[in-house]
């Protein structure tokens, strides 16, 4: 990409702290994608299987693009599948909510929307921002994110309204995922220093507009807002920081195989 | 091909037909399109029944080889195309699922008969896909095969069948390619890289020519089908287009196809090779092949784990309409 | 219990401002989901702006039977078509 790094407001905060940032909205997007990708040719019907190939295919081409951004940042020369493909669990800083398990179609739904619910809110920050390539990201995803709430908010309140099953397994998917809703409004240096440099929004600024979403969402649903739960990884030991829960690490044995069983080779 | 080995019912001489059934053959032999809800001989409705069925079936069973990989891809735009191919082979199976629909049994009907064992898929998306290269394989091979049968098929005499046949060709130009394309990185690659990729040729050459199914010149279910215009070609001449345009393809790639016997006949303006083992996939056809229960497990498993999931948005959709008409 | 979604007509009007053209059919549960199913199965190639769904059991079609009825007659009014006049080449476009 033409310009220097320091053309761009990036420049106005150091820059491993901007890659850091750059890898926690990317590892969002690639961790989610892989977890939805999984449903592909297993999901409850076709049009499912369809829908949820798209989400995923949106997810992994915005990841293309944060985690191109944060190795042109970064300047060794690295690129996007060098960063997805070749660091180790510790290194990646996405959420746990992204990393737990597809379980059965209420969790994969339930944990869909409470990050779609987060991530518009944060992509709609993001167009806003004062360096023009995180702006320009956030401008395509947006709208995709957008789609993606409508449909997941949607399939919460049919399925929440729908038969005593799939109440059930609605309310005890989101009893179950809950506790990781936490963890995507902590504040810490990093999103502090992007914040000031008006680069990204602080994360604890985007609760209010998530909360309302959810509560609305759920009150349509007939499903119980579980409240004052415990929650994971908000005590800078979770996800944002590299400390991840054991599933992180067979999704990257999976991911990253065919890259290290070959080293250099080009695919 | 995906719709192996389809029992034709009927096949009648003229002398045989009802005046109906003679006026619907000179319908169909002046290349008119028979349409939902005209008449047809109840073995027409049958047998494209079968075969459509059999056909979307394929198409689900077989995002299952590659669907296998889709965790696994090496890039993450190698990861978005597989994704996306394997997302058309759904769409795929949804389209001819439609059509099948406009004969008279419904979506849920032929999924239980997959389900049940009672209706079958191609005998390919049996075999496992063991390496990236297969990838690779799949696309170029499998998909190549598809196409074969494909192109043909936009011209069968059932509109519906037909028109799902012309959207799947427009989108499945990508998949032959995409597969190609990994085969030729894979060749151009490491040596590791290379000889998996010959693995990948030879597991699948052989697998690849079953699709066309057995040779079929004497077959009387192939010469009704091919009267009524739902088969185009018979499986030897598929089964030859393909030889012939798949071998200078391998040896583009420096790979070399897995047939002492293959050889181009000057005379007949082909190649000779060898047949494939019918009785192996006389086997597979049979449900003893290497992943058999695996297939059709993973599709009755996502059938039986959604049933909630259909249920509950259904039982949805009529609490709403019910409130809608109170409001009123 | 059959619980099987109903199957709706889909109907897509391209880039280009032509009518809504059917496109194929797919299953959903009521019309809302009918769209969104429509845009992720039928529109994944850019190939729409606009979609139209129509549950299949609502369609009234012609039949086949009254095919000659209905459209042979159309056959002989040639007089409809611009070809049927003759032009002289030196007035021009017409």
């Amino acid at each position: 990409m033409a310009g220097s790094v320091e053309a761009n407001a990036v420049g106005a905060v150091d820059r491993a702290v901007c890659v850091e940032w750059l890898q926690r909205v990317g590892d969002n997007a690639l961790i989610l994608g892989h977890r939805v990708s999984e449903w592909c040719g297993h999901a409850p019907a076709l049009e499912e299987d369809i829908a949820l190939a798209n989400q995923a295919l949106d997810l992994i081409g915005q990841c293309q693009l944060w985690l191109g951004l944060a190795a042109e940042v970064e300047g060794k020369g690295r690129t996007a599948d060098q960063i997805a493909y070749l660091r180790d669990a510790g290194a990646f800083r996405n959420l746990l909510l992204v990393e737990r398990p597809n379980g059965d179609f209420g969790q994969t739904l339930i944990r869909q929307f409470l990050f779609d619910a987060f991530h518009i809110a944060l992509l709609r920050a993001l167009t806003e921002s004062s360096d023009p390539r995180v702006a320009g990201i956030a401008a395509k995803a947006v709208k995709e994110v957008a789609y993606h709430l409508e449909r997941s908010a949607d399939l919460v309140v049919r399925l929440g309204d729908g038969t005593a099953e799939s109440h059930d397994r609605m309310q005890k998917a989101l009893d179950l995922l809950f506790p990781y809703t936490g963890e995507m409004f902590t504040d810490d240096a990093t999103d502090r220093a992007m914040a000031e440099a008006g680069i990204a929004p602080l994360p604890s600024r985007l609760k209010p507009e998530w909360d309302r979403t959810v509560a609305d969402v759920l009150e349509e649903a007939t499903l119980t807002q579980p409240g004052q739960v415990w929650q994971h990884g908000v005590k800078g030991q979770g996800g944002k920081t590299g400390v991840h829960s054991e599933y992180l690490g067979f999704i990257l044995a999976e991911m990253q195989f065919l890259q290290r069983a070959y080293p250099g080779a080009t695919w | 091909m995906y719709a192996q080995l389809v029992k034709s019912e009927g096949s009648k001489s003229r002398e045989e037909m009802t005046p109906e059934e003679l006026s619907f053959q000179d319908r169909i032999d002046r290349g008119e399109k028979v349409e939902p809800k005209e008449w047809m001989p109840e073995g027409y409705r049958k047998t494209l029944i079968r075969q459509i069925g059999q056909h979307a079936h394929s198409e689900i069973v077989g995002q299952l080889p590659e669907g296998n990989w889709i965790t696994r891809a090496p890039t993450l735009e190698r990861k978005a195309i597989l994704l996306a191919k394997v997302q058309d082979e759904a769409g795929h199976g949804l389209y001819l699922y439609s059509a099948a629909e406009t004969l008279g049994v419904s979506r849920d009907e032929l999924m239980e008969k997959l389900h049940s064992g009672n209706m079958k898929y191609s005998s390919i998306f049996n075999y496992p896909t063991l390496t990236w290269a297969d990838m690779g394989a799949v696309g170029w091979l499998v998909d190549g095969a598809a196409i074969m049968n494909q192109v043909p098929l936009q011209r069968t005499s059932y509109g519906p069948y037909s028109r799902a046949m012309i959207r799947i060709c427009k989108e499945e130009s990508f998949h032959q390619r995409q597969g190609y394309d990994i085969m030729m990185k894979m060749c151009a690659g490491t040596p590791e890289q290379k000889a998996m990729a010959q693995d990948a040729l030879n597991r699948f050459w052989y697998p690849a020519l079953m699709m066309f199914g057995p040779s079929d010149k004497d077959s009387i279910h192939s010469a009704q089908s091919m009267a009524w215009k739902i088969k185009m070609n018979t499986n030897d001449e598929l089964r030859q287009k393909f030889v012939d345009q798949t071998v200078p393809q391998a040896k583009y790639l420096g790979l070399t196809v897995p047939d002492e016997n293959l050889v181009w006949n000057e005379e007949k303006g082909g190649h000779d090779f060898s047949e494939p083992d019918w009785s192996e996939f006389f086997a597979v056809i049979a449900g003893n092949g290497p992943c058999n229960a695996e297939r059709l497990g993973a599709r009755v498993k996502a059938w039986d784990d959604g049933a909630w999931f259909r249920e509950g948005l259904m039982a949805h959709a009529d609490k709403a309409a019910a409130r809608r008409i109170a409001a009123e | 219990m059959s619980s099987e979604w109903p199957l709706w007509e889909i109907f897509i009007r391209g880039q280009h401002g032509l009518n809504h053209r059917h496109v194929g059919s797919l299953h959903a549960p009521d019309a809302e989901m009918a769209i969104r199913n429509a845009r992720d199965v039928y529109t994944r190639r850019n190939e729409g702006v606009s979609i139209w769904v129509v549950r299949s059991n609502d369609i009234t079609a012609s039949s086949p039977s009254e095919k000659g009825p209905l459209f042979d007659p159309s056959n002989s009014k040639v007089y409809r078509h611009p070809t049927f006049f003759d032009i002289p080449e030196e007035i021009g476009h017409m």
